[in-house]
């Protein structure tokens, strides 16, 4: 059997008491919410925290609240997937985040799993997400005891892979999220804490920061979709998500503005910014979709680290894309 | 028993089916041979146990989570074993360091290949294993060192404070590295200029991976010709050749390996594993460990899956052994998921070229068949697996002149050997595919091409192999016409598309694996006083349902409950030998054992209760837990008071019963691998739809036709057929045992969620026909279920696949990525010829141009040894191959 390495555990009651324990503990420490991600890169020993701080009975973590039609509805980052996927407003409001959620993993891992804990998931990478004595056999590798990227044995960077799926999904959506540490609180537009090319520095977070909310925009105007390539129809995590988020005139027609966001074809989200432009002041029709799908498909930069061929998942883009577009027309 | 004996167990079976007909009619008369044919399907009605849908006698305990698997063991003062493996894939080791380990706190003893060092292996021929490697490493994988320590953290800190030092040799990493590799006989000795793999240095051992196999690293050569092939070409209207590649994959079954040892008070040594094999691990015991059988007691848990990964001898099985006789202390093993799949033993890959000289009307004059078979780093099953690959092509259709030429290589991976199917299922789906596209190029159907040339029941194949019962016809017919597969071939819309292939493989190995005369499988059955009755045998229950099966069968013949029985399996101990849970043999081996030991106690009891009542035994039978005179059913008696009287008469009741298959027509050098007492027959039609943007390919439903002979459990059955055809699905789509052989071969991904296997979401509606021709060698005419529904899956498939989208996918997995791409090179061919792309159609005018596909383009030559030759049954053969001078005299 594959054992956890021995740490320290806490598991404070409130946010402040949490953040205080992580500024004491320094690099050491990490925060852990669901621990679907974080317990098995920690028997893995792809992650070793001395100090692990629980958030799970943080009640001001697992909140939702607000109005979906005013003020935007807030969502605390412990809630869990399920709980996302069961919620009414949700639903009702913002189906395109349940939608994602009930893709992540599988029924049993998305109980424990948390919101929060899926946009702060690290990245992935087929030389990084083995265990120790695996990785030996490659000397190891730049992002854990290693000084080469075996995916591009010639980069600088990490090539690891950003592979949560609601990271698209709320990049699309331009929802803002709440960081918390000793003393400071800030809330940034979700896109900026991605906004390094890099699989071992792929957020720009502060270490000791806690996030605690995730704020999504008031619900009018735009519908949304979430498009995702993987192998089967439950377990794996995407080697492909599309996020596509379209804003429409009072016309209902031609479109205002428009998102598109790629997941797990990069160290980063991608944003297709030319594809978005062949979007917009048009209405939202084959064409437009077929050129749209064309742009983006340029932006894919996969790599030979995940499930698939790499060159295959490239060509994926264009399908996912007008899959994802095709969702959005016809309004209801 | 003797194997001339075993036409008369076809004999008693029928007995036994008699005597459970109704009171009124039944009679203890018949004692010639009942002929088989003529008691098809319809005497199942006369059967109390046999053919009814009873749960498993396991069913309980498995589902409350009562059974316990070996990890389930603890044991008062037990140590913790971990296994130190080597991290590079092939290398001599300079040194190994151990003393930091040994001196960390819990720690209490580490071994290295000094302690072991008597090499073992599942074949006489192929004792190349080490359970830790003593001088050199194979593969990343192979262990190295072990500790146990008091608990399983202290022993994985302690395994990481063991240092090696490595000298690495050159790597060899697949089928053409390793036929080119210097020494090999294929090579010059430059092997730049060939091609082959490079490194400086002359020392050409230093390129073999073991010092022993045909040459180089060439493991195994083989070459057979039955009949004339050459001539057989010269008949032909149509010769066809082409090229596959059947990717490996491995069992993953949701139990990983584990082990336990204890050394008793008298020093005796007990140990406790998830093995397929107890017999081969008591044996392998003995020899490495230097103690005589008698003092090793082995006793395999239920396994959590088997699928032929634990039929070897495990390195971590030796390892436990010896710390338990070293510390005095229980030790136990657990591997992690990665170690499974290091100890692998799967499917191997194999190259596949056939060549087949066909008759207008489809009928086959000649096949030439040959494979190259990536063995991995060790012997394991895969002189048998080499043979395999060409011995079942010639049980489903007739092929009168048949040669087929087979090679193993070794390369620095996890070892192959036997999975569900054993070295069948690739040649089966090369076999079926170029069948369909023969039928193609004579513009036949392929469901007549196939149905009008079948091998003929009871007959002898060009090869030797006694076919018995044969319901593949009936297969076809039912697969055939349940999924409207006439009206749907050739006629979907493009991106749906239908395909029909068939199989066969065997109930049971005829040879054991070490060469002996002695019975496959034993029965030991006792009689209480009080009515219990104790069935003991060395079979193993891998979750097939073979405790079950001993049950029933005693059920039946004894006439009670087969849940008031004791089954105490697989303990070297307790229980007589049975060679294991592989190659399909159980529920036709040890059925027809413990049919025989169940006969003789229903014998005992009957005479002495003849005796004592003064009825004639031909009127006494034995039904619902009571012994009755069949005249007078009124005249009853328990059937505790039946033991009784038969204990007062004759002493303690036990009876032995033991099984030994029909010796083999064969008589030729390799005419051990492919006879069987009996074989199985399918025929499955998939239905399939293909994405042509993206080349995702769905199984929406799978029709599956089995011939069984007789379902002992329809029920259990069901399960085997379903299980297989899930299992088939998985290597049919994604599974593949992929390494990065630019990245010191390194596993691709050793873990259950990277190696992708389908789940519950991708698997297909199946719909399930038995096929009851009961073959007189089965217990009640009962034929395997456990393998060869796994079989014609890939093929059906891959033909289906064919039927949606006009691509040939020559290559197993059929991922999208494949068909996509021979997709895409088709339409810009068109778009090159200035067709117009249109929409939904083909362009392609079938027949008369070959198809687009995507796979191995060629195969790497080999200097095949001279074949054994051996002329046919029907052209006065003997079985026996045709000697050296006589073939050269005749040139
Ligand atoms: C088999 C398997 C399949 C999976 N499939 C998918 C998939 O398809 N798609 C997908 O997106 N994910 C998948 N996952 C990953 C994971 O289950 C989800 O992403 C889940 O949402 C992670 O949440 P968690 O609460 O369990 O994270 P944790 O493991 O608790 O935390 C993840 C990371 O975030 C940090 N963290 C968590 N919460 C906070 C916070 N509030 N503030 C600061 N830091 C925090 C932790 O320190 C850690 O580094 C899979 C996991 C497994 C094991």
């Amino acid at each position: 059997m594959m054992r956890l390495p021995k740490f320290e555990y806490h598991a404070p009651r409130k946010i402040a008491d949490a953040v205080k324990l992580m500024a004491e503990a320094g690099r050491e420490g990490q925060f852990v919410a669901g621990g679907t991600d974080l317990y098995p890169n920690m028997k893995r020993r792809q992650q070793t925290p001395k100090v692990v701080i629980g958030l799970h009975r943080i009640a001001a973590l697992k909140k939702i609240t607000g109005s979906a039609s005013t003020t935007g509805v807030s969502v605390g980052a412990g809630v869990t997937l399920t709980e996302l996927i069961e919620n009414r407003t949700i639903q009702k409001y913002y189906p395109v985040i349940a939608q994602a959620a009930r893709l992540i993993s599988t029924p049993i891992l998305q109980n424990m799993g948390t919101l929060g804990g899926n946009l702060l998931l690290d990245t992935r990478c087929n030389y990084y997400d083995q265990n120790y004595e695996w990785r030996k056999g490659v000397h190891f590798c730049l992002k854990k005891d290693g000084d080469t990227c075996w995916v591009a044995p010639g980069s600088k960077i990490c090539w690891a892979v950003q592979s949560a799926d609601e990271v698209p999904v709320l990049i699309a959506l331009g929802v803002r999220v709440k960081l918390v540490s000793p003393g400071r609180e800030r809330v940034i537009p979700i896109a900026q804490l991605y906004s390094r090319f890099d699989g071992i520095h792929y957020l720009t977070k502060q270490h000791d920061e806690l996030l605690t909310e995730i704020l999504l925009p008031p619900a009018n105007g735009w519908r949304a979709s979430y498009a995702k390539l993987r192998r089967r129809g439950a377990f794996d995590f995407p080697v492909l998500g599309v996020a596509a988020c379209v804003w429409f005139e009072d016309d209902h027609a031609t479109v205002r503005d428009a998102k598109l966001i790629l997941g797990a074809i990069a160290p980063h989200p991608l944003e297709a910014t030319e594809a978005q432009k062949l979007l917009i002041g048009r209405p939202l029709d084959e064409n437009a979709i077929r050129a749209a799908a064309a742009a983006a498909h340029a932006v894919a930069k996969p790599l030979d680290n995940t499930d698939f061929l790499m060159y295959w998942r490239k060509q994926m883009v264009r399908p996912y894309v007008e899959q994802a577009l095709n969702e959005l027309r016809n309004p209801k | 028993m003797i194997p001339s004996a075993v036409a008369e167990i076809a004999g008693f079976c029928m007995q036994v089916t008699r005597t459970r007909d109704p009171p009124k009619s039944g009679r203890i008369t018949a004692t010639k041979p009942y002929p088989v044919h003529l008691m098809k399907n319809g005497s199942s009605k006369h059967l109390e146990v046999v053919g009814k849908p009873f749960r498993k006698v396991d069913a309980s305990a498995k589902v409350t989570g009562q059974t316990k698997f070996a990890d389930d063991i603890v044991l008062p003062r037990m140590l913790y074993c971990k296994i130190l493996r080597s991290h590079v894939p092939h290398a001599l080791i300079r040194k190994i360091d151990t003393s930091k380990a040994v001196a960390m706190p819990g720690v209490v003893a580490v071994i290295t290949g000094k302690s072991l060092p008597i090499p073992y292996g599942i074949l006489p021929v192929s004792q190349d294993e080490h359970a830790l490697c003593l001088d050199k490493v194979r593969m990343i994988g192979d262990p190295v060192a072990a500790v146990a320590a008091i608990d399983e953290d202290a022993a994985f800190e302690a395994m990481n404070a063991i240092e090696v030092e490595y000298d690495p040799l050159p790597v060899i990493s697949s089928i053409q590295d390793a036929l080119r590799s210097p020494g090999s006989a294929h090579m010059d000795d430059n092997p730049s200029r060939t091609g082959g793999p490079q490194l400086a240095g002359e020392n050409k051992e230093a390129w073999r991976i073991h010092g022993y196999g045909d040459h180089g690293n060439v493991h195994k050569m083989v070459a057979l010709e039955f009949g004339d092939v050459e001539e057989g070409f010269k008949q032909a209207d149509l010769i066809r050749e082409d090229v596959f590649f059947y990717e490996g994959n491995t069992h993953l079954p949701m139990e990983q390996h584990a082990a336990v040892a204890q050394v008793d008070g008298d020093g005796k040594l007990c140990l406790w594993s998830s093995t397929q094999t107890p017999h081969y691990v008591h044996r392998a015991l003995a020899k490495v460990l230097e103690m005589p059988a008698s003092r090793i007691r082995v006793i395999a848990t239920p396994n959590g899956g088997g699928f032929g990964g634990k039929s070897d001898p495990f390195p971590h099985e030796m390892i436990v052994s010896k710390l338990a006789l070293l510390t005095g202390r229980p030790v136990k093993v657990t591997l992690t998921r990665e170690e499974v799949f290091y100890c692998h033993r799967g499917r191997h890959p194999v190259l596949m070229w056939v060549k087949t000289g066909a008759k207008k009307d489809g009928a086959i004059t000649a096949m030439h068949f040959r494979s190259f078979l990536d063995g991995g780093a060790y012997g394991s099953y895969g002189v048998a697996s080499t043979y395999y690959t060409g011995a079942l092509q010639t049980v489903t259709y007739k092929i009168p002149n048949y040669k087929f030429e087979g090679v193993r290589v070794f390369t620095n991976k996890p070892p192959c050997g036997p999975k569900r199917g054993h070295g069948t299922p690739q040649p089966r789906y090369a076999l079926e595919v170029h069948l369909d596209k023969i039928a193609e190029q004579l513009r036949l159907d392929p469901v007549a091409i196939r149905k009008n040339h079948l091998v003929e029941p009871y007959s002898l194949t060009s090869n030797y192999l006694r076919v018995g019962s044969m319901g593949l016809a009936a297969c076809i017919d039912k697969v055939v016409t349940a999924s409207d597969f006439k009206n749907k071939f050739r006629n979907l819309p493009y991106g749906k598309g239908i395909g029909l292939a068939c199989a066969s493989y065997l109930s049971g190995a005829g040879l054991p694996i070490y060469w002996n005369h002695m019975p496959h499988s034993g029965v030991q059955l006792r009689l209480d006083r009080q009515g219990g009755v104790c069935v003991m045998c060395g079979s193993i229950d891998i979750g097939q349902g073979s405790d079950s099966v001993l049950a029933y069968i005693i059920a039946e013949v004894l006439g009670i409950d087969p849940f008031d029985i004791r089954v105490l399996t697989a303990d070297t101990d307790l229980t007589p030998v049975d060679l294991g849970s592989y190659s399909s043999r159980v529920t036709l081996m040890t059925g027809n054992a413990a049919l025989e030991a169940a006969e003789r106690a229903r014998d005992l009891l009957i005479r002495a209760v003849s005796e004592k009542m003064n009825i004639p035994a031909t009127r006494l039978s034995l039904s619902g837990g009571r012994l009755f005179d069949v005249e007078n059913p009124e005249t009853s008696i328990s059937f505790a008071e039946a033991v009784q009287i038969a204990e007062a008469r004759f002493g303690t009741i036990g009876t032995v019963g033991s099984y030994t298959p029909p010796p083999s027509a064969g008589k030729y050098k390799g005419a051990g691998v492919g006879p069987s007492p009996a074989y199985s027959y399918d025929a499955a039609v998939a239905e399939v739809e293909v994405d042509p943007r993206t080349g995702i390919v769905r199984v929406e439903r799978i029709w599956i036709a089995h011939d069984i002979g007789r379902a002992i459990n329809p029920a259990l059955t069901l399960g085997q057929v379903e299980g297989s055809v899930y299992m088939g699905l998985g290597e049919a789509l994604m599974e593949e045992m992929s390494y990065r052989t630019n990245r010191n071969v390194v596993h691709k991904f050793p873990s259950l969620l990277e190696y992708k296997s389908p789940t519950t979401l991708e698997m297909c509606d199946v719909k399930t026909f038995l096929i009851e021709d009961p073959d007189p060698n089965g217990p009640f005419g009962a034929k395997e279920v456990g393998q060869g529904p796994l079989l014609p899956v890939p093929p059906a498939i891959a033909n289906a696949v064919y039927d949606a989208v006009q691509v040939r996918i020559d290559e197993v997995p059929i991922t999208p990525d494949k068909v996509l791409s021979a997709i895409q090179k088709r339409d810009e061919k068109q778009e090159d010829e200035g067709e117009s792309a249109n929409g939904g159609g083909t362009g392609i005018t079938r027949g008369v141009e070959e198809p687009h596909r995507y796979g191995p383009k060629s195969v790497p030559e080999v200097d095949w040894p001279e074949p054994v030759r051996v002329k046919p049954p029907w052209d006065g053969g003997t079985g026996k191959e045709i000697l050296r001078e006589a073939v050269h005299a005749r040139e």
